[in-house]
């Protein structure tokens, strides 16, 4: 079978800084993976290599079988793949609605249902449509960020720490959603600090440290995993 | 105490058990929307107490207002004395309130080092810093204020071989680190932290839990939290003041917010009860 992602031993470099030391992982059609470490461990880096952002020294990143590593970012969206970024990055002079259509740029075709699909799940966003997104709180920001990605329909979606400055119900809701867009076809591949969260909607996981995969497991698997409760559950 | 009297007792600024700010029916508009209404809020010095509520419930902008970065549309604010309702930031700054970001705003192309020298000069903003930068005596100032700095990036867990990375280069995580350790490096009196542990994992929260509750017990400093991590707010806070949809909804020690039902009704949810 053709993964849906495939990193082969991937070096990602910032100048002289070794960011990804070697990184190989899969993500199969319909799964959802997480990814955790430590604050510098390269999370971040890993999805923005996937996105053609940062672009790797060594290896290789299979989309669906294909070698993406030297497309342009906006061409890695308009093949399925999209990201909602860790820090919200959202465009901050144009309105609620105006970032939405931004995500939609890469396909053709009517976006109104999916901008009512983005209202639905966030019905904030509906409230303040007309509103410049830089005077949106910072939950308010995080919800745009992910609706906006969520316009592109990607197959695979890369999120960054989509719980980060949500409210505990909005963080419940977010992992909801998840499960949701996943249960509707869309592989999932999750970066996220809230590690019990992310193996409670996750099927299988990978820790990172320091720009290498230290374990891969099923979710349950690395949920149990004495060392991971400790580094990362925040277990004594 | 009646809104008048207390406004008065903290214009006079006594350091005797009076609160080190009090704000008084803080109104803030913006275009079509109220963000805070009618709030009235006191910090008691040298205690840590947080303000919580649901995303868009105001609390981003009632910071705002105690530093000075916006001004209420009514109401008052008084720290040690001085109304600071319609203070600039850098004046609010200079009598001793420091604060972080929830965005993230550190100058992203100088050093880490550079961006903590950078947050001690707030204080010497003003008419007479251009004429302490002249005087001959700025280098000694300078090496003192480095080595000052070094001291804040070791206080706030930032190692020290990262002093010389450009502060973009850091991961999140320690983005957020070395935005406590700017806000320090003023000398504040009050500190004014957004969301200090968002984009940290359970372990590093602890760290930081730890890193206020220090801030309180060795520096005697006062500090004000905002943040949606509830093991960090019922942890170090001793009040907790709840604002949904810009009005304060509940005010209390953490065992009295965790067990109000309004508040695990607009905010809490089930996480309460786990
Ligand atoms: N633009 C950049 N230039 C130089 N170094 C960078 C850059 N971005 C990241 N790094 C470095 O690469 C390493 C990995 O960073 P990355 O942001 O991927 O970590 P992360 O796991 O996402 O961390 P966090 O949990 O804090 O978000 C770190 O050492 C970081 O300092
Ligand atoms: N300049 C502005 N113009 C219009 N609306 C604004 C402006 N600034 C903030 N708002 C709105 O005011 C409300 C309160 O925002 P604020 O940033 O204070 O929320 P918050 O409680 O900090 O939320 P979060 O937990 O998401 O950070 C939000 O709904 C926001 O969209
Ligand atoms: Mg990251
Ligand atoms: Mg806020």
């Amino acid at each position: 079978m053709t993964h849906a992602l495939e990193l082969v031993d991937i070096h990602t470099y910032y100048g002289k800084i070794h960011a990804l030391k070697g990184v190989s992982m899969t993500v199969d059609p319909g799964e959802v993976v997480t990814l955790i470490g430590s604050n510098g461990a390269g999370k971040s880096t890993t999805l923005r290599t996937i996105s053609a952002i940062t672009h790797a020294r060594e290896g290789k990143v299979l989309f669906n079988g294909v070698e993406i590593q030297a497309e342009k970012p906006h061409a890695v969206v308009g093949m399925g793949i999209a990201q909602a970024p860790e820090g919200r990055h959202v465009f901050t002079r144009m309105t609620v609605y105006e970032n939405l259509q931004m995500g939609a740029f890469s396909r053709s075709g009517d976006i109104a249902d999916d901008v009512a699909r983005v209202y639905d799940l966030f019905p904030r966003l509906k409230e303040r449509r007309a509103q410049r997104a830089g005077t949106l709180s910072g939950g308010e920001q995080q919800m745009l960020a992910i609706g906006r990605a969520l316009m592109a329909k990607p197959t695979l979606l890369l999120l960054d720490e989509p719980s980060m400055g949500l409210s505990p119900i909005l963080t419940e809701q977010i992992f909801q959603i998840i499960r949701d867009i996943n249960g509707q076809g869309t592989t999932v591949l999750l970066v996220e600090q809230n590690a019990q969260m992310a193996f409670n909607v996750a099927h299988r996981g990978y820790v990172l440290q320091t720009g290498q995969i230290i374990l891969a497991n099923t979710a349950a698997n690395l949920a149990a995993d004495p060392q991971v409760r400790q580094a990362y559950l925040g277990e004594i | 105490m009646t809104t008048e009297a207390s406004v008065e007792a903290a214009a006079m600024g006594d350091a005797s058990g009076r609160p080190l700010l009090v704000a008084r029916a803080v109104t803030k508009a913006f275009e079509g929307l109220i963000a805070n209404r009618d709030i009235d809020f006191e910090i008691p010095r040298h205690s840590i107490v947080s303000i919580i509520g649901p995303n868009g419930a105001g609390k981003t902008t009632f910071f705002n207002q105690l530093s000075g970065v916006y001004h209420p549309t009514s109401g008052t604010i008084v720290f040690e004395g001085t109304d600071i309702s319609h203070t600039p930031p850098h004046e609010v700054a200079g009598l001793g309130v420091a604060r972080t970001y929830q965005n993230i705003r550190l100058f992203q192309n100088m050093t880490v080092l550079a961006n903590v020298m950078v947050g001690r000069h707030v204080r010497m903003h003003g008419q007479w810093y251009g004429a302490i930068a002249r005087m001959a005596g700025i280098r000694a100032e300078e090496a003192e204020a480095e080595r000052r700095a070094f001291g804040l990036l070791e206080l706030v867990g930032l190692a020290r071989s990262t002093s010389s990375e450009l502060a973009r280069n850091l991961p999140y995580g320690d983005q957020r680190r070395l935005e406590v350790a700017r806000a320090l490096a003023s000398d504040p009196k009050l500190l004014l932290l957004d969301e200090p542990t968002a984009g940290m994992n359970p372990g590093e929260t602890k760290q930081m839990t730890d890193f206020i509750a220090r801030l309180q017990r060795d520096l005697q400093l006062t500090v004000l939290l905002i943040e949606h991590d509830m093991k960090v707010v019922m942890g170090v806070s001793e009040r907790i003041t709840v604002l949904d949809y810009g009005e304060k909804i509940a005010e209390g020690t953490p065992a009295e917010i965790r067990a109000n039902p309004r508040v695990i009704e607009a905010y809490l949810g089930k996480q309460a009860t786990a």
